[in-house]
């Protein structure tokens, strides 16, 4: 029990956080929004996997990865073409010159079902697949990378470009991809038809707890030993190398954890709102996301989900009202982030917090009392952890 | 390639090898100011795309003034319009260096979020003032057309034009960069900011001047850039990753290695490009740069610096 | 608006009269006297006694915002004139704007907010294949109506979508038969951006050059969006010297490749080039001198000289400003709002199934389409007819060939 409490909810305040999202997600915004409100909120929820992901990379490890969108993009193409086999059965194909294959492969005169398509026709081994080959890509990106101590910028800008490489692949093969238009039309999940009113909301909570739950995963690994490790190698990578601990192990381990987080919300997307596209594994959807676990609080995987729902909340609200002044705003915001709120909402809302629940002396969630654990293993020199070194230059 | 005469192929040949060239020089020319920047200050300017599509607004501006109010004077205006496009974006650079950029030094992957939102920013500057359209000046005659050596040869104007100002501003920054005091201050400032300081330099004002360079030479890029391809508000972020590849490739504290990057990557894709469809030439060559990146991370020279 | 424009707005209605009950579409009463919103509105649509909802759905911002915005302006322009006349069954047409923001998810949503909470009775917009194909399954879940404007690669035909741009092998096949013909052509080099369209379009150029006129291809070549190197493809073109140049390269690398092509030495005086995606909105971009003398092949070009076009053209410039230029799409864009008030009134009624039924007659026709008479398919297509016209300096295009009205054929056998 005290495992379950401290270690997975955080604690009293990492408790009540929890309990809020909860509460906001499962029971304030379905009762509250139409279902088209409701449904936004849930693509929207998607990006969260990514943006709780990145807490983990970028806030704790610090490895800014700028193409999450690839990991999003390959789970969300696992689940789009176990659907798309399943609405391209022969019947409903029968117009085609070859009916039972997806309809821009016909178009692409492919008289067969590619290879690496087959295994997609069963739901388990989808499944299978949108965890494990964006973990597998990561793993062998990772293993590439950080044994041989590239970090930073150069990773951020590598995966940048595996980004672009992706996107071009899949956009220049459209015969076995879907191109530009991506992999649309799809109808049913093992028969259940996905674009009903009520399988929105059924799909709105598996969504939903999957979200909380990859939240409590990172909450464990953050709370563990190698979470605190995590952190250390951040700011003091040489002196864990030091300490005798192989240091892109764990880089390559949370990696991976941050690609399969990210493409199970990719698979959510597919499934919640009907296709997937190149137009979300390329460079500025990544970056986007990054932005969304920033202004959340990267030291916060609560916080990033506050992050998403806002950041996309004001894309909604300005695109409708004042289209203009959006990327403005956007920009902005990532400014400002940087700037002045280097921890973002969670960051103002402790200090808020701070200053309210002074008599309590519990400060702050999860996040900070992790930091506050491990800036007492450091030198006082370094007080403050806004400074973050980031590539040790 | 059967049935093609012997000086068929030579003249193919030897406008392919221009081809090569003339990519070369534009990779160049967009990854200088970025090598300066990133290299030489650590800085990751997200915003390099941008500052090359100020130089190209520039020059579309003056073209639409020249030819409204002094049309005589068309055929001159495109080399005043790089030197306005280097003063502009270098204007704006110093600027941005001073009220961004130099509280961000010791974090440099948040400078690259803060100048993404930069970039953000001028893009939609752009859009605001010039139009969502893509826009381009009008040339001077006598950047059109082609030069003919030979009757079956064509060497294109813009092309040559291009690689004569890259040779000139590349000469120009080595010799900025490496025999002139300025360009000790910055090796200096480079090497050791404290050092630096303490026997007078003034490190603030060699940042904001080496970041301005940078910026500035951006925008001589994007004047160059409109010889051969239109400026629209997202032009900028279409060769953001190409010039930070480049960069990279080259091992980031190397000028020469720029150079050899620019060359490489520049030949490379322009010999796939002649030999597979485009879009596979450009997977392949992207691929091939993060493959060697990946087994050799610090790019193709890279200066031995105490980490 | 002017009297003049005014007057140019009458001569529309009363050809459109006379059209309509020559197509025995006399069941309905005079267009100004109000049939019961309970007779015309039996599936819930937004439809009062006085107004009507439709929905405009194009990218305002992002990347598409700069194709799009033309095909918007002539939506509105032909809704504010249709309202001018009296609106459709005596209800004004009320437009409910919705930005796509060049993303594709987004036009799927808003599709699902113009059909689900405000019940529009009919969508105009959408401009890319990509935001069509994911809207699409919106509106044959909700059973919207959507009017498509851009000339595309076919291979569809939806209960739920009328198309008023020309498929595929309108604009194709009447082309490649005109240079065959005029330029004796039998080598060609197809050159487009790598998507669907510029695919599916050169699939289908091929097999009529292969098939058909018996020329053959010497180069097919696809580059990335956006990309801006074309020295290695000149080198390639000018190796293979085709006869024709076919393009089909869109956006920024359109700039880039005609740049380019002239900066080679390859012009109009000296190769014959063919271009199914150059309209008047590229050539802004592009520059009139920089495609002087080639090719484009379009059903619809600014410079049309029939009085339809003159009297849309100065509507529309005097909606949009003097300096915007017309292209195809947003002819096609125009159409749209017409085409739907003629189903809607031969149908009697504003139900998506009902105008659907209507539309699919084959005897919805319009004599004052700025391109000239159109007839709309059971096929859910237009009848229209194709242009080749030669660019000029001044960025516009004169048209040197024009085609019979050509049938549409979403699904043509032997180019698949």
């Amino acid at each position: 029990m005290t495992f379950f409490y401290d270690k997975l909810l955080g604690g009293k305040q990492g408790a009540i956080g929890l309990a809020i999202i909860a509460l906001l997600i499962l029971v304030v915004f379905p009762l509250t929004l139409d279902l088209f409100r409701l449904n936004l909120v849930g693509k929207y929820l998607t990006y969260a996997f990514v943006a709780v992901s990145l807490v983990l990379l970028w806030g704790y490890g610090g490895i800014l990865s700028l193409g999450q969108g690839i990991f999003f993009g390959l789970g969300g193409y696992g689940m789009a073409m176990f659907l798309k086999l399943e609405a391209s059965d022969p019947e409903s194909t029968k117009i085609q010159s070859t009916p039972g294959i997806p309809d821009f492969m016909d178009w692409n005169q492919i008289t067969e079902l590619p290879w690496f398509w087959v295994p997609f026709e069963s739901f388990g081994f989808t499944l299978l697949a949108i965890l494990t080959i964006p973990a597998l890509f990561a793993f062998i990106i990772g293993f590439a990378m950080f044994k041989r101590r590239v970090s930073g910028v150069y990773f951020a800008i590598i995966t940048q470009a595996i980004a672009l490489i992706l996107t071009v692949l899949i956009v220049g093969q459209q015969g076995y991809t879907g191109g530009i238009n991506g992999i649309t039309d799809l109808r049913t999940l093992n028969g259940w038809d996905i674009r009903d009113d009520s399988s929105k909301y059924i799909l709105y909570f598996i969504n939903a707890f999957l979200l909380l739950g990859c939240v409590l995963v990172g909450r464990y690994v953050l709370t563990s030993k190698f979470g605190r490790l995590l952190l250390a190698m951040r700011d003091k990578e040489d002196r864990v190398r030091f300490s005798g601990y192989d240091v892109s192990n764990f880089k390559i381990f949370v990696f991976c954890l941050a690609a399969m987080m990210s493409a199970i919300g990719g698979a959510m997307f597919t499934l919640q709102v009907g296709f997937m596209s190149p137009s979300f594994v390329g460079i500025v959807p990544s970056i986007e996301m990054v932005i969304f676990a920033a202004v959340g609080g990267r030291m916060s995987l609560i916080g990033a989900i506050y992050g998403t729902l806002l950041v996309n909340y004001g894309k909604t609200v300005f695109s409708e009202s004042f289209p203009e002044v959006w990327l403005f705003l956007m920009g902005g915001l990532f400014i400002a982030v940087v700037m002045f709120f280097p921890n973002g909402l969670a960051g103002i809302y402790e200090k808020y917090s701070k200053r309210l629940f002074s008599c309590l002396r519990n400060g702050g969630d999860c996040g900070r009392r992790v930091t506050a654990r491990i800036l007492s293993f450091r030198t006082k020199s370094r007080a403050t952890d806004d400074r973050r070194t980031g590539e040790a230059a | 390639m059967g049935g093609f005469s012997y000086e068929e192929l030579q003249a193919i040949l030897v406008m392919q090898g221009f081809a090569g060239l003339s990519l070369f020089s534009v990779l160049l020319l967009m990854a200088l100011g970025l090598a300066i920047i990133f290299g030489q200050m650590g800085v990751i300017n997200m915003a390099h795309g941008e500052f090359m599509a100020v130089g190209a607004y520039t020059t579309y501006m003056l073209s639409t003034i020249t030819e409204t109010y002094v049309p005589g004077f068309m055929n001159y205006y495109f080399v005043f319009s790089i030197i306005a496009a280097f003063l502009v974006a270098g204007v704006i650079g110093y600027f941005l260096e001073f009220s961004l950029i130099r509280h961000l030094y010791k974090r440099p992957l948040d400078t690259l979020l803060a100048t993404w939102g930069v970039s953000l920013i001028m893009q939609q500057i752009f859009r605001s003032v010039f139009g969502a359209r893509e826009v381009s000046p009008t040339l001077p005659e006598w950047l059109m057309g082609s030069y003919q050596p030979t009757d079956t040869i064509d060497i294109p104007l813009n092309g040559l034009f291009v690689l004569g100002l890259t040779a000139f501003v590349t000469g120009a920054v080595f010799y900025l960069m490496f025999k002139s005091r300025w360009g000790l201050r910055v090796r200096a400032t480079t090497q050791n900011r404290l050092m630096s300081g303490a026997v007078g330099i003034n490190t603030k004002m060699v940042d904001r001047l080496t970041f301005a360079l940078g910026c500035g030479i951006a925008g001589i890029a994007g004047a160059a850039f409109t010889t051969i391809a239109s400026t629209g508000p997202t032009t900028g972020s279409l060769y953001i990753v190409d010039t930070f590849m480049v960069v990279v490739f080259g091992g980031a504290a190397s000028l020469f290695g720029t150079i050899a990057s620019a060359f490489s990557i520049a030949q490379a894709q322009s010999i796939m490009e002649f030999f597979l469809s485009g879009s596979m030439a450009k997977v392949l060559t992207l691929l091939t740069i993060v493959v060697i990146l990946m087994l050799r991370p610090e790019g193709l020279f890279s200066i031995k610096i105490r980490k | 608006m002017n009297t003049q424009a005014t007057e140019g707005l009458w001569r529309h209605a009363r050809k459109l009269l006379v059209a309509m009950s020559l197509g025995g579409s006399l069941a309905i009463g005079p267009v100004h006297a109000a049939p019961p919103t309970a007779d015309v509105n039996t599936t819930g649509l937004a439809v009062t006694d006085s107004t009507v909802k439709v929905g405009i759905l194009h990218s305002l911002t992002g990347t598409m915002a700069i194709s799009e915005t033309g095909a918007q302006e002539a939506e509105k322009l032909a809704i504010q004139q249709i309202n001018d006349m009296g609106g459709i069954l005596g209800r004004k047409i009320e437009i409910i704007q919705e930005d796509g923001a060049s993303d594709w998810p987004t036009f799927a949503e808003k599709s699902r907010k113009l059909l689900v909470n405000d019940k529009v009775a009919a969508v105009f917009g959408c401009w890319t294949s990509a935001s069509r194909k994911a809207a699409l399954p919106v509106f044959e879940k909700e059973n919207g109506l959507l009017y498509y404007p851009t000339f595309y690669e076919g291979l569809e035909q939806s209960h739920n979508v009328i198309y008023t741009g020309q498929e595929a092998t309108q604009q194709i096949l009447a082309g490649l038969d005109w240079v065959a013909k005029e330029k004796g052509a039998k080598t060609f080099y197809l050159i487009g951006s790598d998507y669907i369209w510029p695919r599916t379009s050169m699939k289908i150029a091929r097999k009529h050059i292969e098939n058909v006129l018996g020329g053959t291809v010497v180069g097919e070549e696809y580059k990335p969006l956006g990309d801006t190197s074309f020295g290695s493809v000149i080198n390639k073109i000018r190796l293979r010297k085709p006869d024709v140049i076919y393009a089909a390269v869109v956006g920024g690398s359109n700039v880039a490749w005609f740049k380019q092509l002239k900066a080679a030495g390859i012009t109009g005086q000296k190769q014959t080039l063919l271009t199914i995606s150059v309209t008047e909105d590229e050539v802004l971009g592009i520059g009139g001198e920089n495609l002087e003398g080639f090719y484009s092949v379009m059903k619809y070009f600014q410079s049309l000289d029939n009085e339809n076009n003159v009297a849309f053209v100065k509507a529309f410039k005097e909606m949009h400003g003097k300096d915007s230029v017309i292209g195809d799409v947003t002819q096609a864009a125009y159409l749209g709002p017409w085409l739907w008030k003629a189903a809607v009134e031969k149908a009697g009624s504003f139900d998506v199934d009902k105008v659907v039924a209507a539309s699919e007659q084959g005897d919805i026709e319009l004599h004052t389409a700025p391109e000239g008479y159109v007839k709309l398919h059971p096929n859910h297509h237009l009848w229209s007819k194709t242009r080749v016209a030669q660019w000029s300096k001044d960025g516009q295009a004169k048209v040197v060939f024009e085609s019979d009205l050509i049938e549409p054929n979403p699904f043509p056998e032997g180019y698949q």
